[in-house]
């Protein structure tokens, strides 16, 4: 049997080139640490940041689980290297935080296509034809592997996989692993993501909150206009805006008066109720 | 037969025992769970429950079904109280009826089991001291707001089921 799939978003690098943090670049009004998660979420048992220490008080990061480095500062190698000992018999698909293309066709196949008996599944980039680690399943035993490296002194993950036993998946078509790394990059990437969101036609719905959710939102209801297309969308847009306290995680949906998936697509005319951890009985 | 309630008015069990009344049943189990006076170190003096009534009696109405088919007991009823409790008071009554008294048991469990994970109510306790809390959201609410630097209990630290 394969180990569970955990969730690792990299967001403890520099950001050197970019000169700004590469988690908090919007993308049609979110950031590319919000929509990395949001992809994470519904594929993964559990998602993480992968964070250095002095992040930790970072309000965009502290909003979900982090991880942090435990040998800070050697690049995205340093975050893997923490979920796998922060989680030995899980395994973990590992995101960088600068994949503004990435969809989750791109994660399904990769979850699809792993092989728990190999060290890691990845792609070969479409850009140099290496495998790309960070959009990739490390298994549990990439753990003596990366330790082993990083104690020899090596850094990159890429040469690691390269030389690893790994399975290897052709580049998908559509450059969804095209990374950003310098704000023209990034000024181009915005402009061909935000055409795509602003035709979403915005749609509206009823939402209902009960208990706790219904105190910290101040109403038991509302009638509004989103252009989320799914019940996680929507949660994250109304938990900005109302300073709902509970993660996602910690709900379940309710989508006219069924039990729902987050990823199920909202329509006009839906109510949604997110349900807190309850407590009958 | 099965049936599931929700109920804004107090309520007696032995007003619903004659539901259960079958003549090719020779066994009876009810369970009642009432408002006790203390949680987690904590003195009550009070509690209410909120529902989402609609999918709180489609879900509770499922409950009942499963445990019937799967123990095969013959009747299966329960009642879940919502609005303002006092202490002592009556907050949720399960009763089956079934041949024998095995499966009258594991069932009644299994509903009280099930009722506590699965249905969209959730219970505020107040407390003599003047506080009060979600149950099992508090803490959930606080973890958020004060992430664990080392590894991260944000899901772990609480675990009510939603999966059957």
């Amino acid at each position: 049997m394969s180990a569970p799939l955990q969730g690792l978003v990299l967001a403890g690098g520099h950001s050197r080139r970019m000169a700004r943090d590469k988690a908090a670049l919007e993308y049609a009004g979110r950031s590319q640490l919000e929509r990395a998660m949001a992809l994470l979420a519904p594929l993964v048992s559990k998602s993480y940041v992968s964070v250095r220490s002095d992040q930790l008080a970072d309000p965009s990061r502290a909003a979900y689980a982090c991880i942090v480095d435990l040998q800070p500062d050697l690049g995205p190698i340093s975050g893997i290297h923490a979920a796998l000992h922060a989680a030995p018999d899980c395994a973990w698909l590992v995101l960088a935080c600068d994949l503004p293309f990435l969809d989750s066709a791109t994660l399904q196949q990769l979850i699809a296509e792993r092989a728990p008996q190999k060290m890691a599944t990845a792609f070969l980039s479409d850009f140099d034809g290496k495998p790309e680690p960070v959009c990739a399943i490390y298994e549990p035993s990439a753990r003596g592997a990366v330790d082993a490296w990083i104690a020899s002194g090596q850094r990159c993950p890429r040469a690691l996989l390269a030389q690893s036993d790994v399975k290897l998946l052709q580049a998908r078509a559509g450059g969804t692993l095209a990374n950003i790394n310098t704000s023209e990059e990034y000024l181009q990437a915005r402009a061909q993501l935000a055409p795509a969101r602003a035709t979403a036609a915005a749609r509206g719905v009823r939402v209902q909150y009960f208990a706790i959710l219904r105190e910290q939102a101040g109403r038991a209801e509302e009638a509004l206009e989103t252009s989320a297309q799914t019940a996680l969308e929507l949660y994250q847009e109304l938990r900005a805006r109302h300073g709902l306290k509970l993660a996602p995680e910690q709900l379940r949906v309710a989508i006219n008066e069924e039990f729902g998936e987050w990823t199920q697509p909202i329509h006009g005319g839906d109510t949604i109720v997110f349900l807190p951890p309850v407590a009958g009985g | 037969m099965s049936q599931f309630r929700l109920s804004a008015e107090p309520f007696g069990g032995e007003t619903l025992r004659s539901l259960l009344a079958d003549a090719s049943c020779g066994g009876f189990v009810s369970f009642e769970g009432w408002v006790r006076d203390h949680n987690e170190g904590q003195r009550v003096r009070g509690l209410e429950y909120e529902a989402f009534a609609p999918l709180a009696l489609r879900e509770g109405e499922r409950i009942l079904t499963e445990a019937c088919e799967r123990f095969g007991v013959r009747r299966a009823v329960c009642v879940h109280r919502v609005g303002a409790l006092q202490l002592g008071d009556l907050a949720v009554y399960v009763a089956v009826s079934a041949a024998h008294r095995d499966e009258a048991f594991r069932a009644c469990r299994y509903i009280i089991d099930e009722v506590k994970h699965r249905l969209p109510i959730w219970k505020k306790e107040h407390y003599e001291n003047g506080d009060s809390g979600w149950v099992n959201c508090e803490r959930c609410a606080a973890i958020q707001d004060h992430q664990d630097p080392a590894v991260v209990p944000a899901t772990a630290a609480h675990t009510h089921r939603h999966e059957k």
